[in-house]
């Protein structure tokens, strides 16, 4: 039987991480951009627990964790904020459109 | 009567000339008739100058000096105080002069009334004489060499104006511009003279400068520069009394107004290098003397040799004149300083007879001057014929005339000279032009007087000349007779003049620079009481050069005019046949030795060559470096104006480029969406990873 | 005379002309002309005052006590610059026997000028306005005695200068401005450098006890001033005096001009207008000799003594060289401008004899060069204001058609020729004598009396070729010199016969002043190196 060990984590995260940032890198929507960036998101996450849990760091790991998912809320809430603005100004959500910071 | 009155009398003859010419100028416009002011402002100056000769050889046997502060420098360092006087001097030689000058001017003015009438200038002319006898006069009674320069000048000055009186011919004002030129020559040389006297002796006046030579001082210590003041001093008298070789402007000086030649060109101006040589006698060195009485000797011949050939009839008087002041200078460089200004005086009446005359004759042939075109006026003008007559008797040294006894005078010094010194070459020079002076002196004669009229036309309207023109024609001739200097026909010693009136001073040269014969005689203490210059040993050989010096020069005289004679009156001799025979030589004298042309093209052409080269050099060589460094400032600043547009600003647009490209090839990452950002980074993460990998 | 400050007057009187001259409308040509009449008329009578108040026996030079008029505040002064200490610069003026006689040539040239500018047509207010500048920088550079103040006059009248040629010139006007200008400028400079060397090499002290760096001529003269390491002073035995010297002296040469710096001169001359050519020989080249004089001379006895024989040289060669040039010109301004040339030569052969008769003869000559040549000048305007014409070989005859014209030009030409009893005759014979007197330059001296030779030459010739002869057709309308023509020859026909004959009215004035600059340079400062330094 397999054990499961640091590296099965690791390997899950990494799909994880790869996965989100696909989806940040080709989604044209923002919304789904913003998808993506929860999965590299809880990709971190998943490190941080697995490393707290099989290195010598306590719950450090586990509480930094913890602080991520609080945090991402929060970004969720204020991107999702600034779609919305983003949609009002620009009438879509198209990030291809939007290359304002081009200017 | 004191001697302030005698000074007061000699500064109102030096004025009085002076007033006349500032009221005739500048009155002259208004009152044409003012001229008459100068004639009788002149008659009082004679006057005047003839009570000062009486007065002074008279009363006052020493001589007469007033002198004044012109310039004071005050406390000058080295030096201490120094000033420069000014003052004249009269003694029996300036006394002398004073009359002879004012009586010929006065003769001459007389004589201009008639000659110039009708001129448009008339008024003007007689301005410039006055002029004239103003500046001759300042020579005749300075005490000091630096007034004898000044006076010199202004003389020269008027001498330019008068001779270029008829300025509208070029070569009237070509003469007058030769003149003062010619004569500038010598006044360097004179000038530096009296620089190296003044250097010396802090002193411009004769006495003081003779008293320091007596006393031994040497200007800078040494006997050549003793010789060579000497003869530079000498130089201003070979250009002013036209000695070889600045003799060349004389004959040119003669497209003046007759009466002017006679005044300036004969009797006076001339003249005043011998009356300078008179003055320097005492401080001439042996050395000195000899290259004088060489140059006078050279002088009178190669004058003598033009004059036999010449047809313009001034022109013959102006060689024979350049001939007769050779004579002098060359009795003044041989030791016979009484018989040089003996000569001086009678010369100055004889001659001025000769140049009246000639007027007398140019006015009555309708300013013909050619002596191929007279003949005959004897009949027509016989006043002016028997007073020309007895001034060519007085030039050739006809006895019972005044030139006899001075030319003879004069030729026994040479013949001294010779005996003493050995330059026998000197009194040979003198005979010879004893010859050739009587000759050319008839053929003169006969050829206006005599014979035939050649031009009938001009012979009919000649005419005897007007008193005014006849009178001083009178009087000159008058005085060419020997009873005014003597009352012994054949000798002057016995006279007045020669015995006491002029008496030869002591030289002041060290006793090892002069001649032999002019030491002074130690042994005999007689000879300080006469103040005799010369030793007995010179006496001696005075004496017997008398009678050969006589016989020769009378024989000489006589058979020039008998050559004369024979050529021109009895046409025994083909005179043309006699010249052609003798082609070079006739036309070497014709053409004046070719001196003129000489100066032209050596002289002449070579300052003018000079000038003209160094104008070239002005403009292009210093003048194209001025322009070249200009155009060199103007090539740099361009090359700066490029590089600057170019490199330095090349380099500024090149960042500018450059960062430009950059932007351009990076603008292209720089899509503005977020996505490719991000693609980036991670790209570049991995790079980074791969760089820097920790395995 | 006390306390009043004549010679400020004299410097800024034209100044204050020039002010009204601006505030007067363009349109009023005769207020304005006659403003600068009575402005330089007041000036020469300003300046008649002060000779009448001068005491002739003053010997001025070096010593303060000895110069007159004296004018001395600070000017400027500034405490506390870091290593220099104080800097401060005084307006210094006061008058010796060198100045007096430029400075009444000064007056009596602007004068002449004034009259003689009196047929400008164009933009007569710049004119005038310029003119008056010029004026003030000529004066002041005469009555200065700092070399600060000295610098700022020398440079004021460049100007003015520049613009007068320039706009009122002739054809080639702006060539010769700008040569004009930078010749000068070139020279400046040196002079310049020379000036800053000096106030780095001497100290005076001032009122509040400390020693402070100097501008005052009179300070740089003496010797104990000099500090042992100062780049300029005596006592530095690595001193770069000679150096200086010859620096200075080039600044000077140019304005004088010598040879071979004098190319700037004949373009100027043929160039300008007039009134400038007068001016520009009457009294701008007097600038340069003056400054040789009074800054040269005294501030480098050593040097001048070594140099003795070089000055000479150059004054041999100008003399002989414009003689030689001026004999070959064939237009009449060019010809005196070259005689200028040759004239000034003898200035600087005198200046060269270090002697009393020498140098006194030098200043002579620079006022008589003033007078004789600013008539030359006058008379080739008459005759171009009539003709438009320079060419010499254009005339002929002019004798009989204009008589008084060729009488005033006669006295000239004979006075520029050196004719005794005008006044040329007496500076150059005094140069001569005082040159022959000097063992050294005793053949220079003898060459160069050729000059007077060759100076008739082109002075007779020229003479003949436009007035003798006969008169060419075009020319029989000329008319004779009028009342103003007159108003300007006669004052300096009585000044060059005057001065001529009475020869002391001038020698006087400078001969204390003369006696003092001899024997600073020749004697004294000898006798101070001997004593110890």
């Amino acid at each position: 039987m397999i054990t499961v060990g640091l590296e099965h984590f690791l390997v899950i995260s990494s799909i994880l991480f790869s996965l989100g940032l696909y989806g940040v890198v080709t989604r044209k929507n923002a919304v789904m951009v913003l998808m993506g960036i929860e999965l590299i998101l809880n990709a971190a996450n998943i490190n941080f627990v697995a490393f707290s849990k099989y290195g010598n760091f306590g719950y450090d790991g586990q509480a930094i964790a913890l602080f991520v998912i609080v945090l991402a809320a929060a970004e969720a809430a204020i991107a999702l904020a600034i779609v919305l603005n983003i949609y009002k100004t620009f009438a879509n959500v198209n990030v291809d459109e939007i290359d304002k910071l081009k200017d | 009567m004191t001697e302030s009155l005698i000074i007061n009398i000699a500064t109102m003859i030096l004025f009085l000339p002076l007033l006349g010419f500032a009221v005739v100028l500048f009155f002259g416009k208004k009152y044409p008739k003012i001229y008459l002011f100068e004639v009788a402002d002149m008659l009082l100056v004679l006057l005047l100058s003839i009570f000062v000769m009486i007065a002074k050889i008279g009363y006052f046997p020493g001589s007469i000096v007033y002198s004044f502060n012109w310039i004071d420098f005050g406390n000058v360092p080295f030096f201490g105080n120094t000033v420069i006087e000014l003052g004249i001097e009269i003694d029996n030689v300036s006394a002398i002069m004073l009359v002879v000058v004012n009586l010929i001017s006065f003769l001459v003015h007389m004589f201009s009334i008639g000659y110039m009438k009708g001129d448009s200038r008339y008024t003007r002319y007689f301005a410039y004489l006055g002029l004239f006898t103003f500046s001759m006069l300042g020579i005749v009674i300075t005490h000091n060499l630096l007034m004898m320069y000044i006076f010199w000048e202004l003389v020269g000055l008027s001498s330019y104006l008068l001779i270029g009186f008829w300025y509208e011919k070029k070569s009237a004002s070509d003469a007058g511009k030769k003149a003062f030129l010619v004569n500038r020559v010598g006044d360097i040389g004179m000038f530096i003279g009296i620089l190296i006297l003044y250097a010396n002796y802090h002193t411009f006046t004769f006495a003081d400068i003779y008293a320091q030579m007596q006393s031994g001082i040497l200007p800078f210590g040494s006997e050549a520069w003793l010789t060579a003041a000497g003869i530079l001093i000498f130089m201003g008298a070979v250009g002013k009394s036209a000695q070889f070789p600045l003799h060349v402007w004389l004959p040119d000086a003669m497209e003046g107004p007759t009466p002017v030649s006679a005044l300036i060109h004969a009797a006076t101006m001339v003249a005043a290098g011998v009356y300078l040589l008179i003055k320097i006698f005492v401080m001439l060195t042996a050395d000195a003397m000899l290259v004088i009485a060489v140059t006078g000797a050279v002088t009178s011949f190669v004058a003598a040799t033009i004059a036999l050939t010449q047809n313009d009839i001034k022109k013959v008087l102006a060689y024979s004149t350049v001939s007769q002041l050779g004579y002098m200078v060359m009795a003044v460089g041989s030791g016979a300083y009484l018989f040089a200004f003996f000569h001086l005086v009678t010369h100055a009446f004889f001659k001025a007879c000769l140049f009246l005359g000639s007027g007398s004759v140019i006015h009555a042939m309708h300013h013909e001057q050619d002596i191929r075109a007279m003949g005959g006026l004897r009949k027509k003008m016989p006043l002016t014929y028997m007073t020309f007559l007895i001034s060519t008797l007085a030039i050739s040294g006809v006895p019972l005339t005044s030139g006899f006894l001075s030319k003879d005078g004069l030729l026994a010094g040479t013949l001294a000279f010779g005996n003493l010194t050995g330059h026998w070459l000197i009194p040979i020079f003198g005979f010879t032009v004893a010859l050739m002076t009587a000759f050319y002196m008839f053929r003169l004669v006969i050829k206006t007087f005599h014979g035939k009229p050649r031009d009938m036309h001009k012979y009919e309207h000649a005419h005897e000349s007007t008193f005014v023109m006849a009178m001083p024609l009178v009087v000159l001739s008058a005085l060419s007779i020997f009873i005014w200097y003597t009352p012994n026909p054949i000798s002057a010693d016995a006279g007045w003049f020669a015995s006491s009136w002029v008496q030869t001073p002591e030289s002041v040269v060290p006793q090892d620079l002069r001649f032999e014969f002019m030491q002074t005689d130690t042994h005999e203490t007689a000879a300080a009481e006469h103040h005799i210059t010369h030793s007995e040993m010179y006496t001696e050989a005075m004496h017997s050069a008398h009678y050969p010096a006589m016989f020769l020069s009378l024989g000489l005289g006589g058979l020039g005019i008998l050559l004369a004679f024979m050529m021109y009156q009895w046409k025994k001799i083909n005179s043309w046949k006699l010249a052609m025979s003798m082609k070079p030589l006739y036309n070497f004298s014709l053409n004046k030795w070719y001196i003129d042309e000489l100066y032209h093209a050596t002289v002449i052409a070579g300052t003018l060559g000079l000038a003209k080269m160094l104008t070239w050099f002005d403009q292009k060589i210093i003048d194209g470096i001025v322009n070249g460094s200009a155009w060199l400032a103007k090539f740099v600043s361009k090359m700066s104006d490029l590089f600057d547009t170019f490199v330095v600003d090349g380099l500024v647009n090149f960042t500018a480029f450059f960062s430009g490209f950059i932007g351009l090839t990076f603008r292209r990452f720089q899509t503005g969406k977020v996505q490719t950002y991000l693609v980036f980074v991670i790209f570049s993460l991995i790079v980074l990873l791969v760089i820097f990998r920790p395995f | 005379m006390d306390g009043f400050p004549i010679l400020s007057l004299l410097t800024f009187l034209p100044v204050l002309g020039m002010i009204i001259i601006l505030f007067l409308p363009k349109e009023q040509s005769n207020t304005i002309k006659y403003t600068t009449l009575v402005i330089t008329s007041l000036q020469v009578v300003f300046a008649v005052i002060l000779l009448g108040n001068y005491n002739y026996g003053a010997g001025g030079i070096f010593e303060q006590s000895s110069f007159q008029f004296i004018e001395k505040f600070r000017w400027i002064e500034i405490t506390g610059i870091s290593w220099i200490g104080t800097v401060k610069v005084d307006y210094f003026m006061g008058v010796d026997g060198i100045s007096v006689p430029m400075v009444l040539l000064t007056a009596i040239i602007s004068f002449i000028a004034t009259l003689s500018s009196w047929n400008i047509k164009s933009q007569l207010k710049g004119y005038f306005a310029l003119f008056l500048l010029l004026d003030t920088g000529m004066m002041g550079v005469f009555v200065s005695l700092d070399f600060f103040l000295f610098y700022i006059f020398w440079e004021l009248m460049l100007l003015p200068m520049y613009f007068l040629i320039g706009i009122w010139g002739g054809p080639r006007k702006e060539y010769a401005a700008i040569k004009f200008f930078i010749y000068t400028l070139f020279g400046s400079i040196f002079i310049l450098l020379v000036m800053i060397g000096l106030y780095f090499s001497a100290t005076e002290t001032i009122a509040s006890g400390e020693r402070v760096f100097t501008f005052n001529m009179l300070a740089l003269m003496d010797q104990t001033n000099y500090s042992p390491d100062g780049i300029l002073s005596p006592f530095n035995p690595e001193n770069m005096r000679l150096v200086a010297y010859i620096a200075l002296f080039v600044g000077f040469a140019i304005k004088i001009p010598m040879f071979p710096f004098h190319t700037w001169l004949p373009d100027a001359h043929v160039e300008a207008p007039t009134p400038i050519s007068v001016i520009l020989a009457g009294v701008l080249l007097k600038m340069g000799t003056y400054g040789i004089l009074r800054i040269s001379y005294p501030m480098f006895p050593d040097i001048t003594r070594d140099l003795m024989w070089y000055i000479a040289l150059f004054g041999m060669v100008n003399i002989i060289y414009g003689a030689l040039v001026a004999l070959a010109q064939k237009d009449f301004k060019k010809l005196i401008a070259y005689s200028s040339i040759s004239h000034m030569g003898y200035v600087l052969l005198g200046m060269a004899s270090l002697s009393t008769t020498g140098i006194a003869g030098a200043v002579f000559q620079m006022f008589n060069h003033g007078t004789i040549t600013a008539m030359l000048f006058l008379i080739v305007g008459v005759i171009y204001d009539r003709t438009h014409t320079r060419g010499i070989n254009d005339f002929g005859g002019l004798a009989n058609q204009m008589p008084v014209y060729t009488g005033f030009v006669t006295v000239a030409f004979f006075a520029a020729i050196g004719l005794p009893s005008l006044s040329g005759f007496v500076s150059e014979a005094l140069v001569f004598v005082g040159a022959f007197g000097q063992e050294s330059i005793r053949v220079l001296t003898m060459i160069s009396t050729l000059g007077i030779l060759l100076g008739a030459a082109y002075m007779l010739w020229t003479l003949q070729r436009i007035f003798f002869g006969t008169l060419p057709e075009k020319w029989n309308k000329l008319l004779d010199i009028d009342k103003r023509e007159y108003a300007m020859f006669i004052p300096l026909t009585i000044i060059i016969i005057f001065l001529g004959i009475y020869p002391s009215a001038m020698l006087d004035i400078m001969n204390t002043s003369v006696n003092t600059l001899v024997d600073y340079v020749a004697v004294s400062f000898q006798n101070m190196q001997l004593s110890g330094f």
